[in-house]
């Protein structure tokens, strides 16, 4: 099979770059935990309002740094009374379906989880800013889709 | 020119695909206005039944039955007149696929399927709507099978050749399809159709995901691998050269078979129930087809150098004015492959590991999609369609229908830019898709993104109606000639398919062996999916109940 000199060069500067961005795509996601949200519990979604720790939403401090905000997402809204978090200390948020699959989305943060029923999605994230962030839901979840949405408030200390 | 019966098999595909067209993008037109406040539906009517409609219509079924009128129409002229039993399972294929769609349609029409296009569990459609969407990939199967089938006589009767490249890039594409729809066509009959029928009352959501995005992905490259036979096949010889490698060519096409199927896990990056790990698996396996695609924009680049220094183009970039910009089988292909460019790149930010986070599931996806199948897809098609019917038709394809596609062709890709890049940018600042336009009680965040220039509903609204035009002039461009332009009497009127030569005597022979590509495909697929698949049934939760939330 004959290559075109400059396709040669064209391919090897293409698989190079490709080599060179998937690597600094790994390195960040396994040595620097920068990974997107995920989770492998599961929990019976007919049950979701029994089962720990979503009997009892909302956000609960874990130690001195650690905070974790638990949510269940129903359609078309979202349980927890008043989401109020520190600015600057990891929020470890939990969220799990009643009903179909949503989103959990928190507008300009990196917290954007698919919400699956009979999973439990898991995402960190460290709030920089202080202020009242929107959350919204961005997988269709029947006509309410686009009412379904909160707050979550970052308060200083 | 190829036989009646072939020709009629391929307009009647093709003429299926229009009508889809046609209604797909008019409830495209009735979305920019909902969105817009501009517009309100009456009560039986809900914006989300119309979104279904657009994607089915138009993603799904103008793509299909378009692809299939190309490729019969191909097969025919590059391997002779298909046989009796060809045509028979052609028929069968295209009739199974049409009542299918119908069945589909209807359903959404009822209000029973506003599920969207990716119906995703355990939202409930009407059982009818999975059986329907069920038979339009069997009836897919069928035609794919008769066409293989012609291809295989083909090949018995020519022991030992290379077959033509246009029929090897339709029986690498045909492969791949196969394959890619094992998994939709699973999870619809074991597990969707038993649990809408109430058969069984539960169904596992994360499993059914999976195997959707095992054939969600593939999908696009049905869509764009008919495109890139085009790119390759019909545009140098518009442009009166041969194409510029043939092995190069089909090695970028088996490529596709490898690379397009273990990648679905990319469009699950921010769910539960994979681990890190296989996501990033099928991150890297997704940029391997980045490989083919270079190797395509190098081919075709070369291409239009070749063609543009022979008719007198000298400098460095001397040979690009003298393409034939006049030439609209050209011009609308060669805007649609410009549009490949951002939209490839975007498709490479869309399924890098952790930038998905910031663009999963807002508007910079609907973006996405309008340029790359909306326009490069679509446009290309667009572009054969201005000669593909009177090839078929023997009309003429007269000086008013060549200024009307240069128009379409023109206000399609203005719409689009305008459409796609409001778009991009409301996504990036945070819009969600798949929405009714609401602005979430007047929040201030909501209320930010379309303060913008370009990010308001405005310019939407005027690319989706410049879209609209530019769709409803097409297709006066397809019923005149299909019905009304004269027939094509002089030799100098006829409509041709234009075929370029292709130079075989370099092309290794063991590209054709298609176990080779087939065995390497399914390997692949074994890697990545096996280990997680397997622990996702093993520890699978209680399923869902069904939900009808519309």
């Amino acid at each position: 099979m004959h290559l075109h000199k400059y396709e040669k060069i064209w391919l090897v500067l293409g698989i190079a770059s490709l080599i060179v961005f998937l690597s600094v795509v790994g390195v960040s996601a396994f040595s620097q935990d920068h990974t997107p949200a995920g989770g492998m519990e599961t929990i019976d979604p007919k049950k979701v309002n029994e089962t720990a720790p979503f009997d009892n939403p909302g956000v609960t401090q874990l130690d001195d740094d650690t905070y974790q905000a638990t949510i269940v997402a129903m359609a078309f809204g979202y349980t927890a009374p008043e989401l109020k978090v520190p600015v600057g200390k990891e929020v470890i948020f939990k969220v799990t379906s009643t009903d179909v699959v949503h989103s959990f989305t928190i507008d300009n943060t990196k917290v954007n989880m698919m919400v699956v029923p009979g999973r439990i999605t898991t995402k960190s994230y460290t709030f920089e800013e202080p202020g009242t962030y929107l959350i919204l839901c961005n997988e269709y979840c029947g006509t309410g889709h686009h009412m379904m949405y909160t707050e979550i408030e970052v308060y200083e200390e | 020119m190829i036989a009646l019966q072939d020709r009629k098999l391929a307009l009647w595909n093709i003429g299926v695909a229009y009508i889809a067209f046609l209604i797909g993008t008019l409830c495209g037109l009735l979305q920019v206005f909902i969105r817009n406040d501009a517009l309100q539906l009456p009560a039986w009517l809900d914006y989300y039944q119309i979104l279904t409609a657009h994607g089915v219509l138009l993603a799904l079924i103008f793509t299909t039955f378009f692809i299939f009128g190309f490729f019969i129409t191909g097969m025919s002229k590059s391997l002779g007149s298909f046989g009796p039993k060809v045509r028979l399972f052609s028929w069968v294929g295209f009739w199974v696929t049409l009542l299918g769609t119908v069945m589909a349609t209807a359903m959404i029409v009822a209000g029973e399927a506003s599920v969207l296009y990716t119906f995703y569990a355990p939202l409930k459609a009407s059982g009818f709507y999975y059986v329907g969407l069920a038979l339009v990939i069997i009836g897919t199967w069928i035609s794919s099978f008769a066409l293989v089938g012609h291809y295989r006589v083909w090949r018995k009767n020519n022991k030992g050749q290379l077959s033509p490249l246009f029929a090897f890039m339709t029986i690498t594409t045909i492969i791949m399809w196969i394959i890619a729809c094992l998994g939709v066509v699973t999870t619809v009959l074991f597990q969707y159709i038993p649990w809408a029928f109430g058969w069984t009352d539960t169904i596992d959501v994360e499993l059914s995901r999976t195997l959707f995005w095992f054939f969600g992905h593939p999908l696009v490259y049905f869509w764009l691998l008919p495109a890139y036979m085009a790119w390759y096949v019909i545009v140098p010889k518009i442009l009166g050269v041969k194409v510029f490698s043939d092995s190069l060519a089909r090695l970028s096409f088996v490529l596709f078979i490898l690379f397009s199927i273990p990648v679905g896990f990319h469009h699950q990056l921010t769910e539960p129930g994979i681990s890190n790990f296989w996501k990033f698996l099928q991150v890297v396996l997704t940029f391997m087809v980045i490989v083919p695609s270079l190797m395509t924009a190098f081919s075709m680049f070369a291409t239009f150098e070749i063609a543009g220094r022979k008719n007198g183009g000298k400098g460095l970039f001397g040979w690009f004015t003298k393409l034939p910009w006049k030439d609209i089988r050209f011009t609308s292909i060669f805007i649609a492959m410009a549009f490949f460019i951002p939209g490839g790149a975007g498709g490479i930010i869309n399924a890098s590991f952790q930038l998905n986070e910031v663009v999963h599931n807002t508007l910079w996806i609907v973006g996405h999609f309008h340029i790359t199948v909306g326009t490069p897809v679509a446009m290309t098609f667009m572009g054969l369609t201005f000669w593909l019917i009177p090839y078929l038709t023997g009309r003429k394809f007269t000086k008013s229908m060549k200024v009307l596609g240069l128009i379409q062709i023109i206000t399609w890709s203005i719409g689009m830019l305008l459409m796609s890049t409001a778009q991009h940018l409301l996504g990036l600042l945070g819009a969600p898709r798949r929405t009714a336009y609401s602005s979430y009680n007047d929040h201030p965040a909501a209320m930010e993104w379309f303060d913008g220039i370009l990010t308001n509903h405005v310019t939407m609204a005027i690319g989706g109606s410049i879209l609209f035009v530019s769709a409803m002039i097409l297709i006066y461009i397809v019923v005149m000639t299909m019905f009304l332009s004269p027939k094509a009497v002089e030799a100098k009127d006829v409509v041709d398919f234009p075929m370029a030569e292709s130079d075989m005597s370099n092309t290794p022979k063991w590209l054709e062996n298609w176990w080779i590509w087939i065995g390497l495909a399914v390997l692949l697929i074994v890697i990545a999916y096996a280990i997680p698949l397997s622990h996702m049934i093993q520890h699978a939760p209680p399923g869902s109940e069904g939900f009808k939330t519309w």
